[in-house]
């Protein structure tokens, strides 16, 4: 399963909060930079493996507690990968093609870990590492804009999800807003996924709360600072508290929303439209 | 001032105006800013998060590279992929970025503590785009606090390459350029011996010795024939530090 965004950046949060209530199993999570989700996946027992660049949330909450347990105790594979390597894997899936050729991650002990094998040059002889694609068999993603076929549009950087929909088996979109086909129309340069690619579209507004949807929202950097104080105090317990107050008592989204407050989303937006210049 | 400050500023000094710099956030970010409000007005910045060109609001500092603050105003978001892929044709000319525990050739471990990467004594995040701004800028520089823990014989893990073993293994590897050209502490500036790529001391900051850098470094030290004193923070320097990070932080 790839999840879409970065770190706390458009992360599809109400198709992980589904997840989570469906206590799905045995997943292996593919993310360039692993949040919160990362550690819910966790601490629920739904991940065996997670194939990253990075896993914790930030730098003024350290190390994550809930990373360092799962991995240390052997409970969770964690497989590192380069970021710019993971993004390959996800463009060579995208392109259809096996592998892509790359300088990075040459000489270092990254190159064992996800086992890449080198290769030489058919022309010159150099050495290059071969990344292999990475084919999803679901992705999650969260979008600012879909109209009905599943065209979705993105604002903001990218990130890497027109590359996790092509390569990705099966495609889930939440988006923030359904628009008519003649909006798509009016600005088919904004579309980053076409309907073709995308499997299912649900409506989420808010849908990666409390992390940032860009030009809309920021991320909640309240919310992470009480939810690491109470993993500091309590450790993986208080993931647990947590999952049952958030993702599993309230029966939909928008009683999840309910949670944070009107006050505190409308906070979110100013914050965003500010920093956006909106 | 702070060991922060002090980093931050003789940090910045090291960058130079009209050049491209693939920037780590923390006190990484924070010097390349302080270098564009004062002698670099149009270096420009690269994050990884996808974004190009952006510039850093005072008190606005981003705490990861994937998100508004850090992309405010910028000239382009190409996406993560892209954003490195300029790095690997050439265009960037420094890499900007701090370290957990780095060795004698300059190689840098984020991932873990102990000798079997899957049953580690201690996980730490992981590369995240390190590695490769490590493999793919034109020259690395490292910005970190000296501390005898940090500085190592060996690393446990290569994230991120520099020199490897010494002259030669990194271009032997494939790496076609680059490699860490200095490594700026809390306690001075160190450069690589150009023959056995070995860490040397360059530079003392005021107040400080050689032997003090060498209490602070867990391997033995090349020295320059002519190790500089920087000069100290000046009013100047730390007065705009300080406006871009009001809250404090990354300053301490």
């Amino acid at each position: 399963m790839a999840v879409g965004g970065c770190l706390f950046s458009r992360t599809p949060m109400a198709l992980v909060r589904e997840l989570l209530r469906q206590r799905r199993r045995g997943l292996t999570l593919a993310r360039n930079l692993t949040c919160t989700e990362g550690e819910f996946l966790m601490v629920a027992g739904a991940v065996e493996r997670i194939v990253t660049a990075w896993m914790s949330i930030g730098l003024p909450w350290g190390v994550s507690k809930i990373l360092r347990h799962f991995v240390e105790s052997g409970r969770v594979a964690l497989e590192e990968w380069s970021h710019l390597a993971l993004g390959l894997r996800f463009r060579a899936a995208a392109m259809g093609v096996p592998f892509l050729p790359t300088l990075t991650m040459l000489g270092s002990d990254l190159i064992a870990v996800g086992g890449t094998k080198t290769l030489q040059d058919p022309y010159t002889g150099a050495t290059l590492a071969a990344v292999p694609a990475l084919f999803p068999d679901v992705a999650l993603l969260h979008v600012h804009r879909a109209d009905r076929f599943g065209n979705c549009q993105i604002d903001g950087y990218p990130h890497m999800d027109a590359d996790i929909a092509q390569a990705a088996t099966t495609v889930l979109v939440t988006t923030e807003e359904i628009v008519s086909e003649e909006e798509t129309r009016r600005h088919p340069e904004r579309t980053v996924l076409p309907g073709f690619a995308v499997d299912a579209l649900v409506l989420a507004p808010f849908g990666a709360f409390p992390h940032e949807c860009y030009g809309l929202y920021e991320a909640d950097f309240d919310h992470f600072a009480e939810y690491t104080r109470a993993i500091d105090a309590r450790g993986p317990t208080a993931v647990a508290d947590y999952l049952e107050r958030y993702v599993y008592a309230p029966p939909t989204w928008g009683d999840y929303l309910d949670l944070f407050g009107g006050e505190r989303l409308a906070l979110q937006q100013r914050r965003a439209r500010e920093l956006v210049g909106a | 001032m702070t060991a922060a400050e002090l980093l931050a500023v003789v940090a910045a000094r090291e960058l130079r105006d009209d050049t491209t710099v693939f920037a780590g956030v923390g006190v990484p970010l924070l010097a390349a800013a302080l270098a564009r409000a004062r002698h670099a007005p149009r270096l420009t910045l690269v994050i990884e998060g996808g974004i190009i060109g952006p510039e850093i609001a005072p008190g606005r500092l981003p705490i990861s590279t994937n998100e508004m603050r850090a992309g405010r105003r910028a000239t382009m978001l190409p996406g993560i992929t892209d954003a490195f892929l300029f790095a690997q044709r050439g265009f960037v000319d420094v890499g900007f970025m701090g370290g957990a525990q780095i060795d004698r050739y300059g190689n840098i471990n984020t991932s873990v503590l102990g000798t079997d990467y899957w049953n580690p004594k201690v996980r730490l995040p992981g590369t995240g785009g390190a590695n490769d701004i490590a493999s793919l800028c034109r020259e690395v520089i490292i910005v970190t606090p000296h501390e005898r823990r940090r500085f190592v014989e060996r690393v446990d893990f290569v994230t991120s390459p520099a020199w490897l073993r010494g002259d030669g293994s990194r271009r032997a590897a494939g790496l076609l350029f680059g490699g860490v050209s200095r490594v700026v502490t809390t306690l001075g500036i160190l450069g690589f011996d150009p023959d056995s790529r070995r860490m040397r001391i360059e530079a003392v900051h005021p107040g400080v010795s050689v032997a003090t850098v060498r209490a602070h470094t867990g391997f033995e030290l090349v020295e320059a024939a002519h190790v500089a004193v920087t000069a100290p923070p000046s009013e100047e320097e730390l007065e705009a530090l300080r406006a871009l990070d009001p809250e404090r932080r990354f300053l301490g």
